[in-house]
């Protein structure tokens, strides 16, 4: 479904990627090696090379924000711009009802943005990705700041999305999470990425 | 209208009292004497240029060499505007999108007040063109100065807010929007205090030479309503194409936010 071919920018050798509908790619390695501006230059964020596409729908045919609609990058540390948890999704009365699989009460939607706690907004986060159900999700270490309980409810709710049809790559740090949600990954190191089973 | 003429005594006589500010200086060894001895032969000098100038421009009233004045005056102002930004654009852009937007507001405004309003004859006659355009750019700098300081320095702290909207499919515009808000509200506040604080706090400059020059004071109150009318529309035309084209030239056609188009001074 996404497919991505010669994709660079600066810090990152240009690279060959496939990934079907259902499956998830674990992405790996150091700090600074540019995990990040991988998936920034696939969401289109930064300035980069290269053809994406999804399905027969090319990126560089479709404005911008559609294509991130479709493709839609998490960051490790996500931004916010209205004072309610309410005011980050599209409908707040619907969207409430992905808070409990997450382990947050519905009640969250109407909290104030300054009483969260950090793995509280990842995982708000997550939920506002995941209420515009894009085809592939580019997740930047999504589970970092959450205990182990809470860290299986997130991928028990990755999962069920896999098994809607959607894409996900995603960043982390823990060899066993990787292996609990993907069969592929990627590795990346000083811009340099290789491709390789888990 | 009569008035009295000042003599080149007068103004010695007037000027006796830097000394004042001297004799601090030396006192609390200030060390400015130097400065204010600088600062004030300027002041003459340039005054003095300006007035050559004037004399010129209004015996000649030629549309070109009133034109190629208010030019020197615009570009001139749009240097004062890029000087007082921390951060701002890269290159040439921070002096264009300020020199650009005043040369725009500036020039709609002055003559739209040159050819409804006033209409001397002929309609660009110096002695209303440039005093005009200098009260309203001199008013219009302050606002487009600080709505371009508002976005530059907010730009950097909403990033991440502003990157999220992006991820999540929303356009630059709608990304932008609350920035874009408080931006458009700060370069306008200076404007509003000036006007409710005019006639009870201050008496307006403009006013009070038209009124020594021995002008009606309601003639002179008329004008005066007249130029902070000019000066609020000017700098709402000026500070809002400023901020939308500083907008503009922090994101590109794909929606991306390009911070790396701003510099720290």
């Amino acid at each position: 479904m996404l497919r991505i071919r010669g994709l660079t920018r600066p810090g990152l050798e240009p690279f060959d990627f496939d990934l079907p509908p259902g499956e998830a790619v674990a992405m790996f390695g150091p700090s600074g090696a540019g995990k990040t501006l991988l998936l920034r230059a696939i969401a289109d964020l930064d300035p980069n090379d290269g053809a994406c596409a999804l399905g027969d729908a090319r990126r560089d045919d479709m404005p911008a924000p559609d294509w991130r609609r479709l493709v839609t990058y998490m960051a490790a540390e996500p931004g916010w711009w209205g004072d309610r948890v309410g005011d980050h999704f599209a409908d707040p009365d619907s969207g409430r009802k992905l808070l409990p699989p997450l382990k947050l009460p519905e009640d969250a939607m109407g909290w104030a943005l300054a009483r969260l706690s950090t793995g509280e907004k990842q995982r708000l986060a997550l939920a506002r990705v995941l209420e515009r159900a894009p085809r592939v999700m580019l997740l930047d270490e999504p589970t970092s700041g959450l205990d182990a309980d809470t860290t299986r409810a997130v991928e028990a709710v990755l999962g069920a999305r896999l098994g809607d049809g959607a894409a996900m790559l995603f960043v982390t740090h823990d060899i066993e999470q990787g292996k609990r949600l993907a069969k592929r990954a990627l590795y990346v190191d000083a811009g340099k990425v290789r491709q390789g089973d888990l | 209208m009569n008035y009295i003429t000042l003599s080149y005594g007068d103004l010695v006589i007037a000027a006796l009292l830097i000394g004042v500010n001297a004799a601090l200086s030396i006192r609390l060894r200030l060390s400015l004497e130097r400065q204010l001895l600088i600062a004030a032969s300027r002041m003459v000098v340039q005054l003095g240029l300006l007035g050559l100038v004037l004399k010129v421009l209004f015996e000649t009233v030629s549309l070109p060499f009133t034109a190629a004045a208010a030019l020197v005056m615009i570009l001139f102002a749009g240097y004062e505007v890029m000087g007082r930004q921390e951060r701002r654009l890269a290159g040439w852009w921070s002096y264009g999108v300020g020199t650009g937007c005043m040369l725009f507001g500036g020039t709609i405004v002055t003559v739209f007040a040159l050819t409804t309003q006033l209409q001397p004859e002929p309609w660009f006659h110096p002695r209303y063109a440039l005093p005009l355009l200098g009260m309203i750019l001199g008013n219009m700098m302050t606002g487009i100065a600080l709505g371009l300081n508002t976005l530059a320095t907010n730009v950097g702290r909403e990033r991440s807010a502003i990157e999220t909207m992006l991820a999540l499919g929303y356009d630059r515009a709608e990304a932008f929007r609350p920035l874009i808000r408080e931006s458009v509200r700060n370069g306008l506040i200076p404007i509003i205090n000036s006007m409710s604080a005019t006639g009870l706090v201050s008496i307006p400059g403009m006013m009070t030479g038209q009124i020594l020059a021995g002008a009606d004071p309601w003639d002179a109150i008329k004008y005066q309503l007249l130029v902070m009318f000019l000066i609020a529309g000017a700098t709402g035309i000026g500070a809002g194409s400023a901020i939308y084209a500083m907008a503009a030239r922090l994101t590109d056609a794909r929606h991306r936010l390009r911070l790396d188009r701003l510099t720290v001074k």
